[in-house]
């Protein structure tokens, strides 16, 4: 095996949390910080040509080839498991800037409750009602402990925002870096029906910009264009918060940090309570060895888990018994949708991402469960996304007989401009049952065990979906539209429909050794050394999209390790 | 050497302008041509292509309203399609075993989208010769099998992808439903036309980029 001049610091990963860790150690320390991306560099001239909804909306061509890497799924661990074999209910993302270079860029910060989860619920409601075999455990870490973080990651990104209609908004330190985006027809139809039924919406947290901005680090983005290609694509203009425009053009002018792409790690190397390194397989398909100081992961919930499991760090969680903590409380995401049927057009076409209206009246603990048949709650929104035709063609109200056809025809093409979603990203509570680990029969293009998701939905997220399915129902009634079936109503875990890219868990973070992989500062228990950054330490889905949250936690984690790791290496907490 | 497969398309039958009379019943105007256009297929050999152009034709009908699948290439661009890594499933999953699981496992076939084709064109024989009646009646005895639900996706796509695809010729597709394609910006009117259909003139990528995009089925490994 090839072995490589040691750096101080690896990082794993070349996404959000990885390329701002590196970023934050390049401005303010002089360590020699090497990135491992195993994807392409990105070339953002190229992203206006990637406007073709196809090719990359449809067949994923910014998403991770699933020929070389999937994953394995089963609901329960009784089940055999098999590979997702084309990904569909999550998107992981690939090449420089991960998934955060074609997210929608919804920027919510987590609400205060969702941080003490556990606590807040059993004094509240009483142990019992803790949903059976859930784990839910509260944060490591405090809202108010994040929030300075909160308030700089939003300065980073540019965040665009009001939160003054919000009664439930969490304290701030500091306003929105810009004022909210433009209000479409569909999220403006929404937001005057929800004031109507007593609820208070108000423009969703956006990192597509509703003006250019100037961020701390001196980085200029221009405004959104609103021209509905945000998810599953690049920003042809650079508005959207992405790695590639916020991150990558400071640390090129670093001389300690260096992107190296086509590495994809297979092992972190440890020896005594310590990592040593990682090893990695080259564009050329060479071992190689990189040996480093400290090793930081930041490949994505999923990855960063299966590195764990595979180089054997830490104990791997045993749902038998309930010890062992690598692996458990993995989370996905309770999501319900409600087309609406309208009789005017909506001129669909024209959005952002983040163009929405939202509503956290029945979010988290924000409303009374008492006589209720559930625990906690989710955000229902309406967003302009921009209605690109292939996907959303084919939506009738009627009921027809046929899906093909003239009759449906004439009914979808009379429909195209007349269909919108109302979305509900409720949370998702942890199970002893729902959990990650390898799986003894896939491999991927390396040979290495596929990771194993063992996740279904119980009682919880049932009621969840048919009480949200309900409540957006009166809300479509009172916009004065007409509504199906809310699609689908979850039973069981399936990998056939899109839910959210938000997989939480697998290396939590925790107030003990026993319950978590890493502590509040994302630092590994037994070897001090390791960090594992990003959602992958959220202890259970918290409603809202993660990422700014799993920035704030970054940028926490980089002023424990320059103000107090680098003079005493060791233990944080 | 096998003699390279033509389908042979009448002008006046693919693409066009789509406009509206006075009483709203579509028409569709073309330039004052009478020519034939010789596609060359990729996948297809010309009597298989007669035979989905006939099946796609009944999924997403030319009817009074407005045109469809003969109209968009929606054969052509499934052709293209198919002769790419989408039809040998280059981005797949694909290793063994393949075992039956449970619906929410999601698809686990060996079958790639040119195996399941080369099985519904059979089902599909002598298809064209039938009425459009008698054609309805087959595809609703096949309408569960995964080749139709292969077939209707594909038809839906090749009726709405960019033209570069090969299907929505001269944006019929885009004008039909009123999508006018990936235009740069809208922040002039997004808060704006409420209530009323905005329907700006449709553009191609190519249109929009003022250069020739490749799509990625024409792309080397």
């Amino acid at each position: 095996m090839k072995t490589l001049p040691r750096v101080d610091v690896v990082i794993v990963g070349g996404g959000w949390s990885g390329l701002l860790m590196a970023k934050e150690l390049g401005a303010r320390t002089s360590l020699s910080v090497l990135v491992l991306e195993r994807g392409v560099p990105r070339d953002t001239s190229t992203y206006a040509q990637g406007m073709d909804e196809l090719d990359y909306a449809i067949r994923l061509r910014m998403m991770q080839d699933a020929s070389k890497e999937t994953v394995t799924v089963r609901h329960s661990p009784k089940d055999r498991a098999l590979p997702i074999r084309q990904f569909a209910s999550f998107l992981p993302g690939d090449g420089t800037g991960g998934a955060g270079e074609h997210w929608n860029g919804l920027t919510p910060r987590f609400a205060p409750d969702c941080f003490d989860i556990r606590t807040r619920t059993v004094e509240r409601y009483g142990l019992r009602r803790l949903p059976a075999n859930s784990s839910i455990q509260d944060w490591a870490m405090t809202y108010d402990e994040l929030e300075p973080y909160y308030t700089k990651a939003e300065q980073l990104l540019g965040v665009s925002g009001d939160s003054a209609g919000d009664p439930f908004a969490p304290p701030r330190s500091a306003p929105f870096p810009t004022p909210p985006m433009k209000t479409a027809t569909y999220p403006a139809l929404f937001g005057k029906a929800a004031r109507s039924l007593g609820y208070h919406p108000y423009p969703a947290a956006s990192s597509n910009l509703s003006r250019i901005y100037k961020n701390p680090d001196g980085i200029v983005r221009p405004p959104c264009q609103y021209c509905g290609y945000c998810e599953r694509f690049g920003c042809m203009v650079g508005a959207k918060a992405q790695p590639t425009n916020t991150l990558l053009p400071v640390i090129a002018r670093q001389k300690g940090v260096t992107l190296r792409h086509g590495a994809k790690v297979r092992r972190v190397r440890h020896s005594n309570g310590q990592a040593t390194g990682v090893t990695y397989v080259n564009g050329a398909g060479e071992e190689v060895l990189q040996p480093a100081g400290l090793v930081i992961l930041a490949s994505w919930t999923l990855n960063n888990t299966r590195l764990l499991l595979l180089s054997k760090v830490g104990v791997a969680y045993d749902p038998s018994t309930g010890k062992g903590v690598v692996g458990r409380n993995f989370t996905h995401q309770v999501t319900v949708r409600l087309n609406l049927f309208f009789r005017q057009p909506l001129n669909g076409f024209m959005g952002a991402g983040a163009a929405g209206v939202a509503i956290s009246d029945l979010d988290c603990d924000n409303f009374d469960h008492k006589e209720l048949t559930f625990i906690r709650g989710g955000g229902i929104s309406a967003t302009a996304l921009g209605a690109r035709p292939i996907a959303n063609f084919g939506a009738v109200p009627l009921s027809l007989k046929r899906d093909w056809g003239s009759e449906w025809k004439k009914a979808a093409v009379e429909y195209f401009d007349r269909t919108a979603r109302l979305t509900c990203s409720a949370e998702h509570m942890a199970y002893r049952s729902n959990y990650l680990d390898l799986d003894p029969t896939y491999t991927d293009s390396s040979g290495d065990p596929l990771l194993r998701l063992t996740i279904d939905w119980y009682e919880n997220e049932h009621n969840t979906s048919e009480f949200f399915a309900a409540k957006m129902t009166e809300i479509g009634r009172a916009m004065d539209a007409t509504t199906t079936a809310a699609t689908p109503p979850l039973r069981q875990y399936s990998v056939n429909h899109y839910q959210s890219t938000h997989l939480q868990g697998g290396a939590i973070a925790g107030a003990s050794p026993e319950s978590s992989v890493v502590n509040k500062y994302l630092q590994h228990w037994q070897t001090p050394n390791l960090f594992v950054l990003g959602a992958s330490s959220f202890p259970q889905n918290a409603s809202g999209n993660p990422t700014l949250t799993l920035l704030a936690q970054t940028l926490m984690t980089a002023d424990a390790l320059v103000g107090r790791y680098m003079k005493h290496p060791g233990a944080l907490a | 050497m096998r003699r390279r497969p033509f389908l042979t398309l009448s002008m006046t039958s693919l693409g066009g302008l789509l406009v509206y009379t006075l009483d709203r019943q579509p028409a569709i105007v073309h330039a004052q041509n009478a020519s034939q256009v010789r596609v060359p297929l990729r996948f297809f050999n010309e009597s298989e292509a007669l035979l989905i152009a006939a099946a796609a034709a009944r999924i997403f009908p030319s009817d009074e309203s407005g045109p469809g699948a003969t109209e968009a290439g929606v054969v052509v661009f499934i052709d293209r399609q198919l002769a790419s890594r989408f039809g040998a499933d280059r981005y797949r999953y694909t290793k063994p075993p393949f075992e039956e699981g449970v619906p929410e496992q999601g698809y686990q076939g060996k079958e790639n989208p040119r195996h399941i084709y080369r099985q519904g064109l059979q089902l599909l024989a002598g298809f064209d010769r039938l009425d459009a009646a008698a054609q309805d009646e087959k595809l609703s005895q096949i309408e569960h099998t995964r080749f139709f639900r292969l077939l209707r996706e594909q038809t839906i796509q090749g009726m709405f992808c960019d033209p570069m695809h090969g299907g929505n010729a001269n944006l019929i597709g885009w004008q039909l439903i009123g999508y006018p394609g990936p235009y740069m910006s809208w922040t002039d009117d997004i808060e704006r036309h409420a209530g009323e259909a905005f329907r700006p003139k449709p553009m191609s990528l190519g249109d929009v980029t003022g250069r020739a995009v490749k799509p990625w089925e024409d792309e080397a490994e």
